[in-house]
């Protein structure tokens, strides 16, 4: 007789291997759950996009009946987004929003950058375990501090000195108040991205007698761009929809001529919104003004969705190239 | 022995040029000579001592083969020859490591000029993200070598010295990472040879490998001593049997009090000997097998 066959052989039925049912249940429970606030989510999400393009759509059918689609590039003398009067030039405030995020860039890619590469490749530990949490912080600081700090501050006693721009706001204070705040942003994730290269790469590079400074610029950069790419676009998203500093500093409110100049007072589409949204006079719910703001909301999103499509490429092309 | 007794001069062209220049080519440690000479090298991370009064010597155009059980500070010691323990942070080294009769733990010495003259390829293959060419004409361009034809050359030179032209000669421009393990390996002691060192210190460079990738690896180190000193840590004894003129064997000491393990230099001879007929006693039974 074979080991294998049990002396007593045993009557096995489907309730012994059915296991504990009650926990059973639980289990079932715990699953749809979760399942359930994923879904909630979601849900959420795609209802605030259905809301903003169904308002937006109310806005343009309005505005088709007002004044024709055209309105929305204003050819006129002096164009300019003046919703009051029912003058929506689009180009305005999407202008506005490029110059101040553009100006945000300059100045948060390579202070955060630098930043990164400083704690990554040459601070101390002892250092870093205390200039990284400073750097967290900072990215923590409520908008609106930095948006009066442009107001008061950044604003009047560098900006408007420095340059010589006609008022103490404008278009370039929020730019680059924008790009302080973005900075410990863009330092954040370049520094995971730098953090990510294998250190077996840095030590081929220096095993052959690099210098650190080599060894950042051929080696460690390189591996890191996609990573670093990455963090220049989500700095710029954040830049395109910061509002507070955007609606404080850039010196109009609610109404802006169209400019080109950074030293001019402006507008930015958050702004735009904000103002738009503050409950003053006309906005009680269904005139064409407040309508554009959801049209005005549609438009950022589909930029910032464009962008982040764009950066989904551009990080996929670099991976590939090794 | 102390440290103080020794007479080691100061780096090369630094103030020190009558009669103490270090162009010597063997070092002279008390009374031991070589290319090499380490006196009471001991390393510590933080307070840990990983190795300690490390006294040996290398002898030029030798393999000297480092073997040991795991944590036994092989690799640590191989890493003070040019300085890679620097690039941690807590790694402190003590003693001396004469290179050419130079202290190389002088605190005048760059790091970065020694590594030029001793270059190292490591466990697992690291190739840069980039192309084959670019990977081996990475150092000649640190020395400010910008003309193609002269790159050309150099890659040539340096992927024939690794075996791996014939393979990779029609798609230099292909990644380095495209390579099988094998050929990575000998990309990159290609592109440790590419800077012309002296001697090329190989940290278990076959650990990642296949036999036949071995084996090549194995044929390529005897042809290259003819060129260069190679120093190779190895876990694989009848790899240091096979290619090593003469074998270091670690081994760890648990210290009584603080329950930690330091790593020493139990005996240091030529390969021969070292495997039919060592002195020590804990030598015989790793060599033997019956310990590590």
């Amino acid at each position: 007789m074979s080991s294998l066959t049990p002396a007593n052989p045993l009557v096995l039925t489907i309730g012994d291997l059915q296991g504990n049912l009650r926990r059973l249940r639980k289990e079932r429970f715990m699953h749809v759950l979760l399942f359930g606030s994923a879904a909630l989510s979601i849900g959420i999400s795609i209802l605030i996009v259905f809301t903003l393009f169904r308002e937006a759509w109310v806005f343009l059918s309005g505005l088709i009946e007002q004044s024709g689609l055209g309105a929305l590039i204003d050819g006129g003398a002096r164009p300019g987004w003046y919703p009051r009067d029912g003058r929506f030039d689009l180009p305005t405030i999407v202008l506005g929003t490029i110059i101040v995020s553009g100006i945000s860039v300059v100045v948060a890619a390579p202070l955060g950058l630098g930043a990164a590469i400083y704690l990554s490749e040459y601070a101390k530990p002892r250092t870093r375990s205390w200039l990284k949490p400073i750097l967290e912080v900072l990215a923590g600081v409520p908008s609106v501090v930095f948006g009066f700090f442009a107001l008061r501050v950044l604003g009047p006693d560098l900006i408007q000195p420095l340059f010589g721009t006609r008022t103490p706001t404008s278009l370039l204070v929020t730019g680059v108040a924008i790009g302080i705040l973005v900075t410990p942003l863009m330092a954040s994730i370049s520094e995971d991205a730098l953090g990510a290269v294998p250190r077996a790469l840095r030590e081929a590079s220096f095993g052959i007698g690099a210098r650190r400074s080599t060894t950042v610029v051929k080696v460690v950069l390189p591996a890191a761009v996609s990573g670093i790419v990455a963090a220049l676009i989500v700095s710029v998203s954040r830049a395109i929809g910061e509002t507070m500093v955007a609606a404080l500093a850039s010196g109009a409110l609610g109404q802006a001529p169209r400019t080109v100049n950074p030293t001019d007072t402006g507008l930015t589409m958050t702004a735009a919104m904000a103002q738009l949204a503050q409950g003053s006079d006309q906005v009680v719910g269904d005139t064409l003004a407040f309508q554009s703001l959801f049209f005005v909301g549609a438009v950022l999103f589909l930029m910032t969705l464009a962008l982040n499509l764009v950066a989904d490429r551009i990080v996929e092309r670099v991976r590939n190239q090794y | 022995m102390t440290v103080e007794e020794i007479n080691v001069v100061r780096p090369l062209g630094l103030g020190e040029t009558s009669g103490r220049r270090g162009d010597e080519a063997r070092s002279v440690v008390g009374g031991r000579t070589g290319l090499f000479t380490t006196a009471d090298l001991s390393v510590y991370y933080g307070s840990f001592r990983a190795v300690r009064n490390v006294d040996l010597s290398i002898t030029e155009h030798e393999i000297t083969a480092f073997i040991g059980p795991s944590g036994c500070g092989k690799t640590t010691v191989l890493r003070c020859f040019n300085r890679m323990n620097d690039l941690i942070d807590s790694a402190r080294v003590e003693g001396i490591v004469a290179y050419h009769g130079v202290n190389l733990y002088d605190p005048d010495v760059n790091p970065v000029e020694v590594r030029r003259r001793i270059g190292m390829v490591f466990q697992k293959p690291n190739p840069f993200p980039k192309s084959i060419y670019d990977n081996v004409a990475y150092g000649p361009r640190l020395s400010g070598i910008k003309k193609r034809n002269d790159l050309d050359d150099i890659v040539e030179r340096a992927l024939r010295g690794a075996a791996l032209w014939d393979e990779v000669k029609d798609r230099l421009k292909a990644s380095g990472l495209g390579l099988s393990g094998g050929q990575q390996q000998r990309l990159c002691i290609a592109r440790a040879v590419a800077v012309e060192p002296e001697v090329i210190l190989m940290d278990e460079p076959c650990s990642a490998l296949d036999p036949i990738a071995t084996a090549r690896i194995e044929d390529l180190m005897q042809e290259m001593k003819q060129r260069y000193t190679i120093i190779i840590v190895t876990h694989n004894m009848q790899q240091a049997a096979r290619v090593s003129d003469r074998t270091a064997f670690f081994t760890t000491e648990i210290n009584e009090e603080s329950d930690r393990r330091t790593g020493v230099l139990v005996e240091f001879d030529r390969t021969e000997t070292m495997f039919s007929s060592p002195t020590d006693e804990r030598t015989e039974q790793y060599v033997t097998g019956r310990f590590g």
